[in-house]
């Protein structure tokens, strides 16, 4: 669906960069974050088999294979069998859902499909594991797990979606700081235009770099609240809020000069063509609202170093208050299809902090786990992002993933379709909001 | 495909013919039971699931509501309303152009080096095809193949000019038929300064030197273009340290509308106006420096895609078509199309009423052949065009695969598609089986 979690976390490195942190010093003598995995007593009681289908292939299929290895240790007689299935993932489910055999577990992306799921009575409760959840999840991280008052999800992985990335000789050459808030935002983009670059790269062929935006923009104007509600539809489309937000957004994409390659050009560019654009040399723009994965793009496809070439701040804030920096996230949603000790075993040991560290010394990971030592994490990258989601108040999902599949996430249809409809004509908003309403309500209707 | 066999009437007794059936079904058995578990219960099952909801396995039947859908729906009105283009336009090109290269080859020379160049593209699947298009159709031209021939045929006739991005730096450089003028009306011994910015460092021609404001200078009318723009911004409308003048600009004096003197700006991006006769006059920056390069159509924009679809779609088949009727030309009886031309009848009439009626049986295979793969084109349109114009450039084929996976997951609605897909090639079907038929018999 998006680009997953995979590169996350190459990434913020750079904020660690900036910061100035000293990166090396602890990376190499603490493992202490694993080291209750020892101490646990190894139970030979509990036994059986669990299939388990996952998006993740390649490096991270082998990351999560040292998940149930660490798990193995404690559970010897309990086998896990992990089905790497990619992007085929909600296929291949649904599919074997239909059929009547699904797994016994998967990891989903899309909250949307695990409420979908929940409501069709599929998934089981994981209650039991609530008290080893709370001792190591806040709680908007078990909120994020809970669906119709009940907990079903635990949210191992998670990736940052609140993040603008920029190019750091552009805004050497203009003479600007990276932006603290939306209005200073404002104020760079004009100077950055007058050096002789496009401030922003907008990857308008895929529709969820779109939407991502607007929720960023909604949930800093908004807060929590209200986004909770837009995304569960108790707000309608054509609220004056959507309206307000979309104005804003306006702001980024309707000034002539200031997009690169134009609406008309940004509608073509892929999601990688509006992060090379904007770090190739020379460079087509100067900054990419997107998630912590931007980073596996720029390095992978251009020459730009972390902290000389690229760097990342939070989403600039918008209207101040306690939710000026709450992020989004895209989360790895663990469900349950049956119920037996074996299970019930594998969901409390992945809540606890060895499991999360099983992957996280491998990098490219972080987690709303907080009793996870950051000396487990390879460099100073991962730290700063685990510090970041970790440290996160507010957290909420990215809000297309939350919706029915038809408006939410689906290529050329509803939200995605819509709000590049708009990019297309950005001073056109009313008829957006409108048509936007009316396609939610036609799938909110149908996923009754 | 294959024409039926003809039923051997064996006047003998019961039991061989019993026999001779029992043989029959033996062999045919392996294939009935693959078409029946991969063909006929898939088919049978899709139409009943068609009348039932979204969820499960069949579950709450809904009667006719998802075929209501079907025709209410706006992105799958589009998908019906996209395939009767494809059906309108495809066949009957992709069969023309089959005939034509077929008539053609056999005339030619290098004959068959020229039909595997033409029948290359069906050898690549349909999903590379679309990939490489996609690229040949990118907007612009530095990526696009057939945008950067656009460019290079536009730019011969009109260069680009030295700064295509530049805007004024402040309102009192206003845009005049395409290039700028300083609106504060000059007398001989002003100066003129007209600041610009949105340029980029690297757009500066070489040479570019430090701007300065020159003084005024008798009766001339001196002034300087430069890039007002450092970091930070700076002040707008001010030559200030760092600022570099821009060179090569072509710098107007306008006097009622008419221009009285043109002079280029030099490396400090300084000009004068010399030999001025007492009056009011205006500076600009003459059009021709702001010339835009040719930026490409937009293939792949919402107007554009179909058209960019069915062309690299007729590159791939008429391949096929004319080699299917190239063989159906070399089976021909040569002596009447000589008969005809001894007849005195012209190659056009020869062609006309001589080699098309005879190969009309092969270019109906062809065309029919098309109507289906056409009803089902699918691969093409999901590599070839952007996501952001999928909606545009809907399928039917397409639609269903949206609407049954791919995160929807609504298998009711999808099946009903799949049912009126296969309903639009039945009637096709049955006319090339008929005509089979009429073949063998």
């Amino acid at each position: 669906m998006r680009p997953t979690l995979g590169s996350a976390a190459v990434l913020v490195a750079v904020v660690a960069v900036a910061a100035g942190c000293g990166s090396n010093k602890s990376a190499s003598g603490t493992k202490s974050g694993v080291a209750g995995a020892q101490k646990t007593v190894v139970n030979k009681a509990v036994s059986g088999t669990i299939t388990f289908d996952g998006i993740w292939t390649g490096s991270e299929a082998t990351d999560f294979g040292d998940v149930i290895k660490a798990f193995n240790k404690v559970y010897p007689k309990v086998k896990v069998k992990y089905n790497p299935l990619g992007n085929n993932l909600t296929t291949v489910l649904s599919t074997a859902i239909t059929g009547g055999h699904p797994p016994d577990m998967a990891d989903i992306a899309q909250p949307g499909y695990v409420k979908q799921l929940v409501s069709q009575g599929k998934l089981k409760p994981i209650t039991y594991a609530k008290g080893a959840i709370g001792a190591n999840f806040g709680k908007s991280w078990q909120q994020l797990g809970t669906f119709n008052g009940k907990l079903y999800a635990l949210v191992f992985k998670a990736s940052n979606k609140s993040l603008l990335w920029y190019n750091v000789p552009v805004f050497h050459q203009a003479g600007v700081t990276p932006p603290k808030t939306w209005k200073q935002l404002l104020r760079d983009a004009t100077t950055i235009k007058a050096s002789g670059v496009p401030p922003y790269s907008i990857g308008g062929a895929d529709g969820w770099t779109l939407t991502d935006l607007f929720e960023n923009i909604y949930l800093r104007t908004f807060g929590v609240a209200k986004y909770n509600a837009l995304a569960a539809h108790k707000i309608k489309w054509t609220d004056p809020s959507v309206k307000t937000a979309l104005l804003e957004m306006q702001k980024i994409l309707l000034q002539p000069g200031y997009l690169a390659g134009g609406t008309s050009g940004a509608l073509q560019y892929t999601f990688n063509d509006s992060v090379t654009n904007a770090f190739s040399n020379p460079p087509k723009a100067a900054m990419v609202f997107e998630g912590d994965f931007v980073s596996g793009v720029i390095l992978s496809s251009t020459k730009a170093k972390p902290g000389s070439g690229f760097n990342v701040v939070p989403f600039p804030a918008i209207t101040p208050g306690p939710d000026a920096t709450a992020v989004e996230i895209s989360g790895d949603l663990f469900v349950t299809f049956r119920d037996n000790p074996a299970i019930e075993a594998f969901v409390k040991f992945l809540a606890t902090p060895q499991a999360a560290a099983a992957w996280a010394k491998h990098g490219g990971f972080a987690t709303g786990n907080h009793n996870l030592s950051p000396s487990v994490f390879p460099d100073a990258i991962d730290r700063a992002n685990q510090k970041a989601v970790g440290a996160a108040k507010a957290v909420v999902f990215d809000m297309s993933d939350e919706q029915p599949a038809s408006f939410g996430s689906t290529t050329g249809q509803g939200e995605w379709g819509l709000f590049q409809k708009f990019l297309s004509n950005p001073a056109d908003y009313t008829p957006i909001q409108i048509q936007l309403e009316k396609a939610a309500e036609a799938a909110y209707k149908k996923g009754k | 495909m294959e024409p039926p066999v003809q039923a051997a009437p064996p006047p003998s007794a019961q039991p061989r013919r019993f026999g001779r059936y029992a043989s029959g079904a033996l062999f045919l058995a392996p294939a009935l039971f693959v078409l029946a578990v991969w063909i006929v219960y898939p088919a049978i099952y899709t139409i009943v699931r068609s009348f039932f909801g979204q969820q499960g396995y069949i579950g709450t039947w809904v009667g006719i509501d998802n075929y209501k859908r079907l025709f209410t729906t706006h992105t799958l009105l589009i998908a019906i309303r996209n395939n009767a283009i494809w059906v309108a336009v495809v066949p009957a090109l992709v069969t023309a152009f089959g005939l034509i290269f077929a008539v053609l080859t056999e005339r030619v020379r290098w004959s068959v080096a020229f039909k595997t160049v033409v029948f290359l593209p069906m050898a690549i699947s349909a999903f590379a095809t679309g990939v490489t298009w996609r690229i040949m159709y990118q907007q612009d031209p530095s990526l696009g193949a057939i945008n950067a021939l656009g460019r290079s045929i536009h730019d011969a006739f009109s260069p680009p000019g030295v700064l295509s991005s530049a805007t004024p730096s402040t309102a009192n450089v206003a845009p005049d038929h395409g290039g700028l003028v300083l609106k504060t009306p000059l007398h001989p011994g002003g100066v003129a300064l007209i600041g610009l910015t949105g340029i980029p460092p690297t757009d500066l021609p070489s040479g570019a030197k430090q701007a300065v404001t020159p003084p005024p200078k008798g009766g001339d009318i001196v002034g300087t273009v430069w890039r007002d723009f450092k970091p930070g911004g700076g002040v707008p409308g001010k030559v200030e340290q760092g600022e570099l003048g821009i060179p090569g600009v072509t710098v107007q004096l306008q006097q009622n509308g008419r221009t009285v003197q043109s002079t280029k700006t030099n490396a400090a991006g300084a000009f004068d106006f010399s030999g001025l006769k007492p009056g009011t006059y205006q500076a600009g920056v003459g059009a021709s420096t702001f010339a835009q390069a040719w930026g490409g159509y937009a293939w792949l924009g919402p107007s554009l895609i179909i058209p960019s679809l069915l062309i690299a779609y007729i590159w791939i088949w008429a391949g096929f078509a004319m080699v299917v009727i190239a063989a159906g030309l070399s089976a021909m009886p040569r002596d009447v199309l000589e008969a005809a031309r001894t007849d005195g009848a012209s190659e056009w009439q020869v062609f006309r009423r001589v080699t098309v009626p005879l190969l009309w049986p092969v270019i109906s295979v062809v065309f029919v052949t098309m109507i289906i793969n056409v009803l089902k084109v699918f691969d093409i349109v999901l590599a070839l065009a952007p996501e952001s114009v999928q909606a545009d450039a809907n399928v039917i084929a397409l639609a269903m695969w949206r609407t049954a996976f791919s995160g929807v997951n609504d298998f009711g609605t999808g099946s009903a598609i799949a049912v009126f897909l296969f309903l639009l090639v039945i009637p096709v079907l049955a006319l090339n089986i008929k005509r089979f038929k009429a073949e063998a018999s």
